[in-house]
Order: C-alpha cells, then sequence, then structure tokens
C-alpha cells in the first residue's frame, strides 16, 4: 500500500527518472509528499526511502538538515517572519512578536485551531519589502502589523486566497516532459563535435 | 557623480508586467543569443566569454571563463546553476527569475553548449514559490517551442534541463554543499582537495556551478560580443553588475549598475538609486557585499563598486548585497543576529563552526540583553581568532569551507570600530538603543 | 642518473624538521604517525574515508605555497611537503578545537564508561584548558537512548564525528543511523521503530572517540584502569579475527577488535564481540542451573551411576573413557568414533586425533557435522587467502550467506566490491548481503550447483537443462555471458567462495560444482566459508575420515607423523552422520562428542533421536551444560575459549595464537590435557607439560606445520598468525591506531602464560615461513562423480537450509544479550507461491515431507527463488522449546534434496 495518493506516487516516480542517480529526487519527492499532510509522516518517509532506494533513516537523517522539510505537523498555514539583518532594521523582530500576537501562538509553534504555525525566518531574499512575510513560502508583503493583520483575517475566515496553496505545496506548475535528449543521439554529436573540432585545429 | 548610462544587460525586460513570458521573450530579442551561439563553435562561444572578463557574480567573482577551462575532459559532464540565494540582504537572482526566467534558461542553454554538456540542473532556492513556478512554465514553454530538447533550434545539440527545488538550508549555496543537496543528502559541504567541481563534481564528474545573474549576462555577451561587455566596468570588473540595496535607505531594490563607474556614495544617496537615508541621519556602517563581508564605514563611501577596489579596503563585493546601517542601530545587535543566522545555518560538519557560531551568539546575546562582562570582548575576538586565524581578510580558516571564517567578519568588524558601544552594553547592563 | 626504483612509490617530506619518507597517497596524518610523530584526531579512523570534520588534526603544511593551516587526515603527503605539528599556531588551532568540542560536552567522566580511555579527556589533560570560558548552558538531551538491543546512545556526548554513522553506512552497508538536524542541534539517531539492530553494531561502540556509544553489555561493567588484557583470536567463526579480551574482578567484560591487516582490519561481529558472556555464564551463585540449562558452566567430571549423572573425579571419569577404549582398541576399533572438534584449538584437535586415530586405531573422526564439505576436496583444492579473495578481480560466491556465516568476511568483500576492486558472481540459492552489490546473479536452486558450474563452463547441455525446470532459468544468457567474461580464461585472479549453500541438499552438489570449476578455470583458487570456529584447523590435524594430520590420506602418513603414531588407521572411517547412524543401530560403541551437540548442529532430527535411543556410551567433552546431557553416560568439563591457550587456524589456514585470559572454573580442564591424560592411560608416553609442547610437537610432526612453533609463533612479525603453505614471510601492519582500539596501547600485549619457559634451542626467534604440504589429497579434485538431483514435482516446493548467525547455538544461547536477539522459524516463500497458495505473510502453513509434518508461519521474500522454501537451520519456533528445530524435522539426511508441501492450515 503506497503512503502516497496515486497520483503523487505518479509525479514522484516521473522524478526519479529526471534524474542519473534515484537519490537526487529525494528532495523533491520530499515537497510533493509533503503537500499531502503538510508534514512527512513516517510512513511517507518509508515510502520516499523505497522510490530513491536508501534506508528510511536516511530520508529522515536528511528531511532534517532542511529548514522547509517538516517530520512534525503544521498549521494550515506557516507563517514565516523575517528577522534577518535588512528585515530586523526594519522592525522584523517587531513584526513577528505582531505575528505571535495575532494567531495566538509563539514562534516554533501552532495555533490550537491548527490555523497557523509561526516561525522565524532566516532572510527571505525579499529585502525591500520589509519586514519580510510569507505565508505557504509565497511572498505576501504586508509590511505593516495592519496589512497582516487583514490577511490573516481573510484567512481564518476560509477564503482561500489563490496565492497562498496549501502548506508544503512549494510549485503548482509540472513538469511537462520528460528528459528528451537520448544518450545514443548525444554520443553521436559529441564525436561529430570532436572530429570537427579536430579537424579545426590541425 | 553616478554613472548610469550603461545598458540595461540583465534587467533589460524587467519594466514589463509579463516580462517572463515566452511571448514577451521573444518580442524583445529572446533566444537571438543562444541562436548565435549555436552558429559558432563552442571554443569560440568560450572565448567570447574570456573576452568579456565576466566575473562569477555568486560572491566568490572567479572568471567564468577560466572556471570553465578548467572543466575535465569527460564524456559525462554537469552543468549546475545556482539560485540558492540565500545570502542575507542578497536579492538580485530572486528577481531575475521571478522576473526573467527565460534569459537565464538561454543563458545556461550557452553556457552547456559551450562547455558540450548535455544535461544541467537549475538549483533554486525552495522558498522562492512563485519563481519556482515561473521558471518550470518558462522550461515548459522552452521544450514546447524547441529551444531545449533534442537538436535544440534545429542545431545538432541535444540537452536536458532540469529545475530543481532546494529545501531551506543557507549552506546549500555553497557549490559544493549545493551538489551534495542535489545528489539528495544532506548539505554538507564537500572537503577540498580538490578545489573545484571541474575536476569531481556532480555524481563524481566534472561539473561547472555558476550563478543566476552570471549565466543571464550570456545572452547579451553573446550577442553583443565579448569585447563590448568588457568595455563597460574597468578590468577586471566589467560589464554591469546587480546590486541589492537594502536596510536604511530610502529606495531599497535591485540596482544594475556599470562596474567601478560609480562608488557605494552613489548607489546609496543618488535620487535615483538609494535615495539617501530616511531618517535623515548618518551612515554608521555598511555592508558591502553580503554579512560575511568584513563592515564598511562613512569614510569607505567614496570606494569604487569594483571587485579589487573593495578587496583593497579589506573587504569584498561578495554577492553585491549592501546593507546600510543609520546611527539609529545598535551595532551589538546587528552582530548577534547576523551571527545567530551563522550558528543556524552552520551545516554541523566542522567543530570550530558548529560549536564557535553557538558559542559567539550566546556571548553576544547575554552582552545585548546585559549580562555582559568586559572580559567578553577579548573572549569573543579569541574566539573568532581560533576559526580564522589572525582575523586578517581574506581569511585564514579552520573549517572546510568559508562559512567558518565569514562568521568572525560581523564580531570583528563591530569590536574594532564600536568597542565603546559593547562596554556601554556591559556599564549599563543592557542596550539603551532599544 | 638512473632512476630511483622506489621514487614512484615514496615520497619525502619534512616533519617537524625531520625528513622522512612516506608512501605515495598516503595521509599527513599516517605518515607522520609511521614516522613516531602522533596527531590528534578524532574523526580520522584508519580503516574508512577520510572526512575530515572534526578538524583537531590541523597542522601546518607548506606545499611550495607557504604554510597554511590543514587537516592532516585529509592531505596527501606530496613530495617535499614540510608539515609543522608543534608550533604556536598549530597549538592555538587544535587547543581551539578542543575548547570548542568541550563547549558542549558534559562533564560527567566520574561515571562514563570511556572515563580513563577517553581520547578527548586525555588530550583535555595533555593540551587542554585549565578551566573552561564557556559559562552558559550546555546543549542538553535525554539520558541515553537504545539505538537497539545492544547499543546506547548518549547524545550530550556525542562529539559528532561522524565514525559511527559512516561505519554503519561505508562499512557494515546497513545506513541504520544517521546524523539527524543541522548545526549544533546534529544529534544521532535511527528512524523510529527501525533500531540499529546491525550484527556489527559493536564496532561503533568501539570506534566512537568518546562514552556517546555503550555497549549493554559492558556499561558500568568496569572502570578501564581495572582492566586487564591479553591478544587473542576469535573462534565465534572460522574467520579468526585477531580481537583484545579484557576482564575485570575475575570476569570477562569486553572484546575489542584488533587492526589485523590480513583478517578483520579491526572489526569483528556482534556474535564475537559480546558472546563472552557465555564464557562468564550466569550462574548466580545462589541455586544450581539445570545440566541441561546451556548456561550452565561444567565444573566437575560426571559419570551416569543408576540413571544419574553424578560428579566424580578426573581419575575414575577418565578410566572410565579409557576402558571403553582399551577394550575397543584391542576388540574393534571401529566401534569408536568422535565427533566435533571445531571447538577445539590446534593442540586439542591434534591430541584428539592422535588418540583415536594414532592410538585407538579408528578413523572415524570428523569435525564437521553434516553441514561442511568433504574435508579432502577442501584441503586439496588451491586455497585462496581473505585478502586474495578482497583483492580478487572476480569472486564467484558459491555458498551459504557470507553476513550470517562468517560476518567479518562478509565485510572485507562488501568492502572490496562496493570499492570496485572486485566484481562478484553471487550462485546463492537466495540473495544474501552480498547479492546487492555483485556484479552478476546466477542462482543455483537446490541441487543444480554442478549445472551452473557446467554452465559457466560453457557447457550449452547444461544450460539446457536448467531451463527445463518447472520454474524455468533462473538467470539469463546475457548475466551469464557476462560471468564468463568475469572469469576469463583459465581463472586467473578468480577466487572461489565456497561453502554449503544448504544444509538441506546433498554436500555433493557444491563439491562437485567446485570440482568443475577447478578443471575449467585451473588458476581459480579456492576460500573455504566453513562456518564453525577452528574447523580448518581441525582438518589439518586430520579431524575427517580418510585423512591424517598434515593433508595426507591414510595411506601415505609422513614420515615424522609415523615414528610418533604407533598406528595408523587402516580403513576409512566414518563421517559425523554415518556414526550417528551406527550408533544408532549398534554398530558403534562409543561416541565421544568433542564440543559438538548433534541436537543443535545436525540437520537431521530423525538421525539423531535414533542415535540417541541407542544404549551405546555416549561421552560429552564440553564447556556448556545442554539438552545432549540428558544422554551422556561420561560428562569431561572442558575449558573453553579465553579459558586456553594454544593455537588456532582460520578458513585461509593462517595460524594464530590464543590468549588464555581466564581461568577455567572448577576442575574444567584444556582439551588437549583431557586427551593427553586418555591417552596416558592407553600407555602413551607423550611429554607434554604445556600447551606449548603441544605446538612444538605439531611442528615437528605435522606436514606444513614446520617452523610454526610456539616460540616462533610469540614473535611481533607473527602477531597476525602465519598463513599455512604461504612462502612469503609474515608481516604484521605497523602501529595500532590508539583511537581505533583505546586502551590497547597501555595494557600488556600478550598473557600467554602457559608459553613462557619452553623455548626451544634449535627453533631461534625467526619468523616461521612454512613449507607447502605434500599434494596426496589431490586425487580427490578429479574424482567428480555425477550427482543428480530428482526433478521437482508440480506440488511441492524445494528446501534451501541456511544458517542465521542468532540461532541457537552454544554462545548464543549463553550470552543473555544476544540470547535475546535469536531468531525464530518461519519458511521464507517466493511471493509468486505464496500468492499461489492462498497465502499471506504472517499465516500459519503445513509443511510436510517425508519425515515429518509441522507448522510454521510464512513470509513472503522476493529473495527466494521460485519453487523453494528456505528455512534456518538451528532456530525454534517462537515460544517453543529449544530442542524442537523444524529444518532437522523436516530433513531426510539420506536424500540428495529434500522437498516439502506447503499448504494452509
Ligand atoms: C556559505 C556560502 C554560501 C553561498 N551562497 C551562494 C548563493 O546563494 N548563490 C550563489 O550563486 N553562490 C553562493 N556561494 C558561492 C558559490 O559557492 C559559488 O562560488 C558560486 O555559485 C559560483 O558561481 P559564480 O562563479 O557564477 O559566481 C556561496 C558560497 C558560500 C561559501
Ligand atoms: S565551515 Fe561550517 S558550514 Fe562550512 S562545512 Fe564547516 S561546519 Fe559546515
Ligand atoms: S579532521 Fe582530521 S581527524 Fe578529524
Amino acid at each position: 500500500m503506497s503512503a502516497l495518493t496515486p497520483d503523487r506516487r505518479t509525479r514522484a516516480e516521473h522524478l526519479v527518472a529526471l534524474y542519473p542517480e534515484k537519490r537526487s529526487a529525494l528532495i523533491p519527492i520530499c515537497h510533493i509528499a509533503q503537500e499531502q499532510e503538510g508534514h512527512l509522516t513516517d510512513e511517507l518517509m518509508i515510502e520516499v526511502a523505497e522510490l530513491v532506494g536508501v534506508t528510511p533513516a536516511e530520508v529522515q537523517g536528511t528531511v532534517s538538515f532542511y529548514d522547509m522539510l517538516r517530520i512534525e505537523p503544521v498549521g494550515k498555514y506557516v507563517v514565516s517572519v523575517c528577522t534577518n539583518i535588512a528585515c530586523l532594521l526594519a522592525g522584523g523582530e517587531e513584526m513577528l512578536e505582531h505575528v505571535e500576537k495575532t494567531t495566538g501562538t509563539r514562534r516554533g509553534g501552532t495555533s490550537s485551531d491548527g490555523m497557523f504555525t509561526v516561525e522565524e525566518a532566516e532572510c527571505l531574499a525579499d529585502c525591500d519589502v520589509v519586514p519580510c512575510v510569507q505565508i505557504n513560502n509565497r511572498f505576501v508583503r504586508t509590511t505593516t502589523p495592519e496589512t497582516f493583520d487583514a490577511l490573516a483575517a481573510r484567512l481564518r475566515s476560509g477564503e482561500t486566497v489563490t496565492d497562498i496553496p496549501t502548506s508544503g505545496i512549494v510549485s503548482r506548475v509540472e513538469r511537462s516532459v520528460g528528459l528528451v535528449a537520448d544518450p545514443e543521439v548525444v554520443a553521436q554529436e559529441r564525436s561529430a563535435l570532436r572530429a570537427s573540432d579536430q579537424k579545426a585545429t590541425s | 557623480m553616478s554613472q548610469l548610462t550603461a545598458p540595461k544587460i540583465v534587467t533589460s525586460r524587467i519594466g514589463f508586467d509579463d516580462s517572463f513570458t515566452l511571448d514577451r521573450f521573444l518580442a524583445t530579442g529572446g533566444y537571438e543569443g543562444l541562436r548565435k551561439a549555436l552558429t559558432m563553435s563552442p571554443s569560440e562561444v568560450c572565448a567570447q566569454v574570456d573576452a568579456a572578463s565576466l566575473l562569477g557574480r555568486g560572491g566568490a567573482g572567479f572568471p567564468a571563463g577560466r572556471k570553465w577551462s578548467m572543466l575535465r575532459k569527460n564524456d559525462v559532464s554537469y552543468l549546475v546553476i545556482n539560485g540558492d540565494e540565500s545570502e542575507p540582504a542578497t536579492f538580485k537572482d530572486h528577481l531575475l527569475i521571478e522576473r526573467d526566467p527565460h534569459q537565464l534558461i538561454e543563458g545556461v542553454l550557452i553556457a552547456a553548449y559551450a562547455l558540450q554538456v548535455n544535461q544541467a540542473f537549475i538549483f533554486i532556492r525552495g522558498e522562492f514559490a512563485l519563481g519556482l513556478e515561473r521558471l518550470q512554465s518558462a522550461l515548459n514553454d522552452a521544450y514546447a517551442y524547441g529551444a531545449v530538447g533534442t537538436k535544440i533550434l534545429n542545431s545538432s545539440f541535444s540537452i536536458d534541463l532540469v529545475v530543481h527545488p532546494g529545501a531551506g538550508a543557507y549552506i546549500c549555496g555553497e557549490e559544493t554543499s549545493l551538489l551534495e543537496s542535489l545528489e539528495g543528502k544532506r548539505g554538507f559541504p564537500r572537503i577540498k582537495p580538490p578545489f573545484f567541481p571541474a575536476a569531481i563534481g556532480l555524481y563524481g564528474e566534472p561539473t561547472v556551478v555558476n550563478n543566476v545573474e552570471t549565466m543571464s549576462n550570456l545572452p547579451w555577451i553573446i550577442s553583443n560580443g565579448g569585447d563590448a561587455f568588457a568595455a563597460l566596468g574597468e578590468t577586471p570588473s566589467t560589464g554591469t553588475r546587480l546590486f541589492a540595496l537594502a536596510g536604511h535607505v530610502r529606495n531599497p531594490g535591485v540596482y544594475e549598475l556599470e562596474m567601478v563607474k560609480n562608488t557605494f556614495r552613489d548607489l546609496i544617496f543618488d535620487p535615483a538609486l538609494g535615495g539617501g537615508i530616511p531618517s535623515g541621519g548618518r551612515v554608521k556602517a555598511f555592508i558591502p557585499g553580503g554579512v560575511s563581508a568584513p563592515w564598511f564605514y562613512e569614510e569607505d563611501l567614496d570606494t569604487p563598486l569594483g571587485q579589487g577596489q573593495v578587496a583593497d579596503k579589506g573587504s569584498m563585493l561578495g554577492s553585491g548585497s549592501v546593507v546600510v546601517m543609520d546611527d539609529s542601530t545598535c551595532m551589538v545587535r546587528a552582530a548577534w543576529r547576523i551571527t545567530r543566522f551563522f550558528s543556524r545555518e552552520s551545516c554541523g560538519q566542522c567543530t570550530p563552526c558548529r560549536e564557535g557560531s553557538g558559542w559567539l551568539e550566546r556571548i553576544l546575546y547575554r552582552l545585548e540583553h546585559g549580562e555582559g562582562r568586559v572580559e567578553d570582548l577579548d573572549l569573543l575576538l579569541d574566539l573568532c581568532d581560533n576559526i580564522a586565524p589572525g582575523l586578517s581578510w581574506p581569511p585564514q580558516q579552520t573549517t572546510i569551507c568559508v562559512l567558518g571564517p565569514s562568521i568572525p567578519s560581523s564580531i570583528h568588524s563591530a569590536i574594532s570600530h564600536f568597542r565603546d558601544e559593547f562596554l556601554a552594553h556591559v556599564k549599563e547592563g543592557g542596550c539603551s538603543y532599544a | 642518473m638512473p632512476e630511483q626504483p622506489e621514487s614512484s612509490t615514496t615520497v619525502s617530506i619534512t616533519i617537524d624538521g625531520r625528513e622522512v619518507v612516506a608512501k605515495k597517497g598516503e595521509m599527513v596524518i599516517a605518515a607522520a604517525e609511521n614516522a613516531g610523530t602522533y596527531i590528534p584526531r578524532f574523526c580520522y579512523h584508519p580503516r574508512m574515508k577520510p572526512v575530515g570534520v572534526c578538524r583537531m588534526c590541523l597542522v601546518e603544511v607548506d606545499s611550495g605555497r607557504g604554510p597554511t593551516l590543514q587537516p592532516a587526515c585529509f592531505i596527501e603527503a606530496t613530495d617535499q611537503m614540510t608539515v609543522v605539528t608543534d608550533s604556536e599556531k598549530v597549538k592555538k588551532a587544535q587547543d581551539g578545537v578542543l575548547e570548542f568540542l568541550l563547549a558542549n560536552h558534559p562533564l560527567d567522566c566520574p561515571v562514563c564508561d570511556k572515563g580513563g580511555e577517553c581520547p578527548l579527556q586525555d588530550q583535555t589533560l595533555a593540551h587542554g584548558p585549565g578551566e573552561t570560558r564557556f559559562i552558559e548552558e550546555k546543549r542538553h538531551f535525554e539520558k541515553p537512548i537504545a539505538l537497539s538491543e545492544l547499543v546506547l546512545l548518549d547524545r550530550e556526548r556525542c562529539i559528532q564525528c561522524s565514525r559511527c554513522t559512516r561505519f554503519a553506512e561505508e562499512v557494515a552497508g546497513e545506513a541504520l543511523i544517521d546524523f539527524l538536524g543541522r548545526g549544533d542541534q546534529v544529534e544521532v539517531a535511527m528512524f523510529p521503530d527501525e533500531p540499529f539492530s546491525s550484527y556489527f553494531s559493536g564496532n561503533t561502540v568501539q570506534i566512537c572517540p568518546v562514552g556517546a556509544l555503550t555497549a549493554t553489555p559492558y556499561r558500568f561493567a568496569a572502570r578501564p584502569w581495572d582492566l586487564e588484557q591479553v591478544e587473542t583470536t576469535c573462534t565465534g567463526c572460522a574467520v579468526g579475527c585477531r580481537v583484545a579480551v579484557q576482564s575485570s574482578s575475575g570476569r570477562l567484560t569486553r572484546l575489542l577488535g584488533v587492526d589485523a591487516d590480513p583478517v578483520n582490519h579491526s572489526w569483528m561481529c556482534d556474535k564475537g564481540r559480546f558472546g563472552f558472556e557465555a564464557v562468564n555464564g550466569v550462574d548466580d551463585g545462589n541455586e544450581e542451573l539445570a545440566l541441561t540449562d546451556p548456561t550452565r558452566r561444567l565444573t566437575e567430571p560426571m559419570v551416569r551411576k543408576n540413571g544419574t549423572l553424578v560428579p566424580v573425579s578426573w581419575s575414575e571419569a577418565l578410566s572410565a573413557v579409557a576402558s571403553q577404549l582399551k577394550d575397543a582398541k584391542e576388540k574393534d576399533p571401529q566401534s569408536v568414533g568422535a565427533i566435533g572438534g571445531a571447538q577445539l584449538t590446534n593442540e586439542g584437535a591434534f591430541t584428539w586425533t592422535s588418540l583415536i586415530k594414532g592410538i585407538v586405531g579408528s578413523d572415524s573422526v570428523d569435525a564437521q557435522l553434516g553441514d561442511g564439505l568433504d574435508a579432502q576436496l577442501v584441503l586439496a583444492l588451491p586455497r585462496a587467502t581473505i585478502d586474495e579473495a578482497a583483492n580478487a578481480c572476480t569472486v564467484i560466491l558459491l555458498s551459504g550467506d557470507l553476513r550470517e556465516e562468517l560476518p567479518v568476511l562478509f565485510l572485507r568483500l562488501r568492502h572490496s566490491a562496493v570499492e570496485a576492486k572486485n566484481s562478484l558472481i553471487d550462485l546463492g540459492p537466495r540473495t544474501s548481503a552480498l547479492s546487492a552489490v555483485a556484479k552478476v546473479r546466477l542462482p543455483a536452486r537446490p541441487g543444480e550447483a554442478p549445472l551452473v558450474a557446467r554452465a559457466l563452463a560453457g557447457d550449452v547441455a547444461a544450460v539446457t537443462q536448467l531451463k527445463g525446470h518447472r520454474e524455468g532459468h533462473t538467470f539469463g544468457d546475457e548475466d551469464l555471458a557476462s560471468a564468463q567474461h568475469l572469469l576469463g580464461e583459465d581463472g586467473s585472479g578468480v577466487v572461489v567462495v565456497i561453502g554449503r549453500t544448504s544444509v538441506a541438499e546433498d554436500a555433493a552438489f557444491v563439491e562437485s560444482a567446485a570440482r568443475i570449476l577447478h578443471q575449467r578455470y585451473p588458476n581459480a583458487k579456492f576460500l573455504p566459508a566453513l562456518r564453525r570456529g577452528n574447523v580448518m584447523g581441525a582438518l589439518e590435524m586430520g579431524m575427517a575420515p580418510g585423512i591424517l594430520p598434515g593433508e595426507t590420506s591414510l595411506a601415505q602418513p609422513g614420515a615424522a607423523l609415523r615414528s610418533w603414531w604407533p598406528l595408523v588407521p587402516g580403513i576409512q572411517g566414518k563421517t559425523a552422520l554415518e556414526q550417528l547412524a551406527a550408533f544408532g543401530d549398534g554398530s558403534q560403541e562409543v561416541l565421544l562428542l568433542l564440543g559438538a551437540d548433534p541436537l543443535a548442529d545436525v540437520a537431521d532430527g530423525a538421525l539423531v533421536e535414533r542415535a540417541l535411543r541407542s544404549s551405546g556410551s555416549l561421552v560429552c567433552v564440553s564447556g556448556h551444560g545442554g539438552a545432549i546431557l540428558e544422554r551422556a553416560d561420561v560428562v569431561l568439563p572442558a575449558a573453553v575459549v579465553h579459558e586456553r591457550a594454544g593455537t588456532t587456524t582460520n578458513i585461509e589456514g593462517r595460524v594464530s595464537r590464543l590468549g588464555q585470559k581466564m581461568v577455567a572454573p572448577g576442575l574444567a580442564w584444556s582439551d588437549w590435557m583431557i586427551a593427553a591424560e586418555l591417552a596416558a592411560a592407553l600407555g602413551a608416553q607423550w611429554e607434554f607439560t604445556a600447551v606449548g609442547d603441544v605446538t612444538d610437537q605439531i611442528a615437528a610432526v605435522v606436514q606444513g606445520f614446520s617452523g610454526i612453533s610456539s616460540n616462533a609463533l610469540a614473535q611481533p612479525a607473527t602477531r597476525d598468525g602465519v598463513v599455512l603453505g604461504s612462502t612469503a614471510a609474515p608481516t604484521t601492519a605497523g602501529l595500532l591506531d590508539p583511537m581505533a582500539t583505546p586502551g590497547m596501547v597501555s595494557a600488556e600485549e600478550f598473557g600467554l602464560g602457559s608459553y613462557a619457559g619452553i623455548v626451544r634451542g634449535e627453533e631461534q626467534a625467526q619468523a616461521p615461513t612454512s613449507g607447502a604440504g605434500a599434494p596426496s589429497l589431490t586425487t580427490s579434485l578429479s574424482s567428480g562423480e555425477n550427482v543428480i538431483s530428482p526433478a521437482l514435482d508440480n506440488y511441492s516446493l524445494r528446501i534451501v537450509g541456511t544458517h542465521t548467525l542468532y540461532d541457537n547455538g552454544a554462545n548464543i544461547v549463553g550470552s543473555p544479550s544476544l540470547s535475546a536477539l535469536r531468531k525464530v522459524a518461519v519458511a521464507m516463500v517466493n511471493p509468486y507461491d505464496l500468492d499461489r497458495l492462498g497465502l499471506a505473510t504472517g499465516d500459519k502453513a503445513k509443511l510436510r515431507s517425508g519425515r515429518a509434518t509441522i507448522i510454521l508461519p510464512v513470509e513472503a521474500d522476493a529473495g527466494v527463488l521460485r519453487g523453494t522454501v528456505v528455512l534456518n537451520a538451528n532456530v525454534t519456533v517462537h515460544g517453543a522449546e529449544r530442542r524442537e528445530n523444524p529444518l532437522a524435522s523436516l530433513v531426510d539426511s539420506s536424500l540428495p534434496v529434500n522437498d516439502v508441501v506447503l499448504e494452509s492450515l
């Protein structure tokens, strides 16, 4: 029994096919697996391990290195507030405290209604619209307490904001083709080119 | 006086709302550079890049042409694009990825052709969700258009390109860590030697790693010729460069400026650029090239924006991120926050970096929160010295990668220039800026 | 100028002003160590790839561009390199690293197992700062968590050197532990519910440079400074790993792998490492354990009187046995036989063979228990060493799962395969731990090994025959072609690892396959994969029917032996299975069990039961209790491993020393002494006063052992032993890495008290090189009779009888820590067959053979071939009595192969 939904399983298999070595697909597949429940359950990690040919301990070890991959459950909306240098200078720390108040949870925690998880982020590379806030990895550009509260209220009321998909979704755009450059064709091209290069140099 | 006459090499399409679409791209000369490159021999393309003297835009500033020439000849080799952009206050690649993904793809294809690499990967920081979507859409369109895949644009060159999402770890910007991550592992930087992935890289094969901005320059260089590029700026800092300006300035943002011809003062104060300090205060310190770089101060404002010029003054242009701190800024707090960043982002392999960063951060935290001791200042410097012996620039290192020796930069800068401020924290039992 | 030949392999470097020669490509840390300069380190382990992460080994290196700080463990020595290890700059960098490491390290040294032998502690003492400058709160973790039943992790003590995780992944190939987290939050972790249950887990404890990893059997057992230690050879299996055994307060406490370059590279398996508990015994002194309890140590001779075994004096017990032997010698020597011997020392094996063959005159001695291979063939095949196998171009695996049977041989072969040093061709009937790294798999079903060998030899008819099997071919034509390609013209550079692929089929199949491969590929060498401790030593000492000590046949006794033995048996004796049958039907009157337990070790339960119902005299020479004692007439208590000195011989024929650490309990004697006393009772004039005398006698009279005297073996150069038949002078690897074998530098190196004072005049201190034995057994190489296996019917599955490391063997059952890990019996079946039978994993099924019908749970296993069922030997069904042995119940050892019908209940 697959822990991944059938369509995600298919997407995962397509990903494996894009890389010369299976293990390279580990992180992209984890992103897909994470869409399912917002975090990586043991069952999902076991399945990822099987898909890329490593042990579950290695998947867990790898996953735990990366901030975006989660082993613990998260809320529907993960709010990341940057407090790194550019944001710090623009009141990022104060913004984070405000977000904690609005969502009713401390950094690192999830609100009791399961709506929000709040995180203190390192620089998110949007340093001209500060302090920088992301929700589910989308730049929401709410730089004032008021704009953030307005957005939080909309989310809390159940409104779906198209720019903010479910937590865990990194890209809504699928790759439309597999690999197309046939290694044999490539090898032929290569030798043809080498021959012409040799001619040119001699 | 600012010199703002240079052409826009990588930001020419940014003004269009639909700058990221294939239609707009094709309507504005897109894929012409690639077409031209495909009519040339690979070595001619390399020669143009050499002539342009294009310096890497990822941080280390290594000439792209030289790096390419080191690629070990092999049946299989890879090209990997570094779009991890996580150096604090650096946000130029973010712009290029979201707003002109086709330009990036075109640059990658030109490089791949020049290097005769048939599989390339674009590693994009995972937090760039929109960027990943735009880039993947663009790539799908490019495949459909025939610019990627088998016999691209009816040439005799085939290549596959994969967009690979990262998952949140600053260290994966370091090129060998990036390769480990791309192999599906923890982002542990690889120990050197080999010093360049050009010898042993992805899957142990020869690999070139280049930055997003570096790649985005290639279409223009091929279309206009390497010499035209080299005519801008001043050797060895040629062409234009993106500067990500942040902090206490009126107009933070990304500016494409001709290298060397402008100074930090121009960038920060020109009304067409940074527009000066909003509070009307003074520049207390600024970081010239990402938080790994030693700080500059008011007296350094007239330094030209050139790699060598900044190096001569003991810092680096690095990733092109400039952070301005005005006189309302607490230097202890700034140093603490930057150190905390390194502590959170240290991969954890090397003892000095792993343990040192955490220890330094905790001392700085104590100082900022009124629990500091006078002897902590020397302790901080001595611990820094144990990570980067001699505290010189460029640093000596006791670690595998240069994240380690980057840690002392801000601490050393802050203590050397603002010792009194640290002592005041000790004496007054806390921070008077808050 | 003429080119200097050595310049290509050596470079000249300067270390602290001294010019030294280093091997090309060698890391500076090793080069310096060889030159006597020890560079501190934590993450570097000489047997694993360097990673250079702890940064403790920073030294100043100048390769021509000015000195910079570099990790000595990751910089190759290059010509004209200058290395400075003692400058102020180096000292500051190293002290800095040490201080950083201590920042988060708890100060619980007084209660830490590692205290006293901890490199972190030692270096802090030697160079560390007197006072800590770290006043903040340290990192905290919950105290020890169990990574497995045997290994505990104290995360606060971990210094992130990654030795354990690298060992698991790189050496054992079982990445069941990995780092979790990033930066200073990094900890070692396993996946939930997937413990680090590796047969090699104990190695991580040995190589952990601090006290982060501890082993449950050793935890709080001793303080390092109380430990006494001797070096010895592990006889847990026939690999013969060199180890150090330690004791404290009269009990064994710990074993550590010693870095023997030709053998174990410092590694051990957990069975060898923790099996010492069985030597200690679990007797708590309050209540005596039953004689049938395998954890009980035997301390007094016993004789059965009025139906019960009662303690008697040695002389009474010995005269009881001696009179039976004397009777037999006079009436019919063939009425006496001995089974076992692989648990003996070489000296024990030699004295027992001499007693039974040379004095009583019976040739019925067999160290193997129906699960081995024809001794004459094994001894006659050109033998490979472990190193030769590890460095061969191609290795053919025609054996059971080496990880289960000869664990450290598995490590060595896996390492070479992963490093692409050799290509493996796997002929095993089920996938083994090595299959994953094998180049080609040509599985031979039970009875098919000769066909597969013929196919490899180019016989097209054999291929056709294989294709005719009910389930078709197990491999494709391309696989066969690529295997043939790997074997080359004449098998040069090929090593065949040969053992029993199944104990439920006739050994003749594998033997025939070996002959076919030898004939077709005459330059191929063979490494015997026989499992039991000193089985090779026993065979070398003639403990098999038809052979005499020194690899000769009954017809060709060596002159020296002939002059020492009063007689040589004239008639070929019986094998172990034949002896059991003869004992059962009364034609053999005396059966001596030399440390063997047929109830556990023989895969034909009915045969054993019948034998035990006989009225003949059963004499057990054993160190431990066991069910077999219910039937014994005389019990002679013997010293076990670590309680006796002498020598042992491993699979490659390496003779090495056994160290004695403990005194055997009660009145137990060394094995050779028992035989010697019996011989004396039969009138022999042996002048053995110490075990070294026996060693020397072997050297004097056994072909191939000449020069391997006790004195010669005591030389430093023979620390790793001497390979029989090898003409190369033995060498030993240089310095032990003190980080790899903690504590070992300070302790006494050898404790062979019993060797003292027996230096023989003529054999001076030179290292021996043993001469090759006379090739008198080579006839067995050609006598390749054609064994045929009957076709498999449509309803049955053919049994593959395999071994598991954690079976009901004495070492396992006697060691509480290992006993809990024993495998239970299940029938492993290919998922396709299971499906066909309407069964699923976990279901119970009926297995019916000509011998018995038993009920076992089934398990789907894709590594099992269709049409076969895999059963482990010597395991019991969950919760059942230990004597129950499902495989043995089903198997009839007189059949060439054994089939069962499997049905749902
Ligand atoms: C800690 C660390 C972080 C880095 N982060 C980035 C990054 O985010 N993006 C980038 O392009 N280069 C980064 N670099 C530099 C890369 O290692 C590498 O030099 C660069 O990608 C090469 O591309 P270029 O030659 O085109 O500049 C980083 C280096 C270090 C040591
Ligand atoms: S310096 Fe820091 S980030 Fe770089 S490899 Fe070492 S521990 Fe990792
Ligand atoms: S870095 Fe060399 S021993 Fe750890």
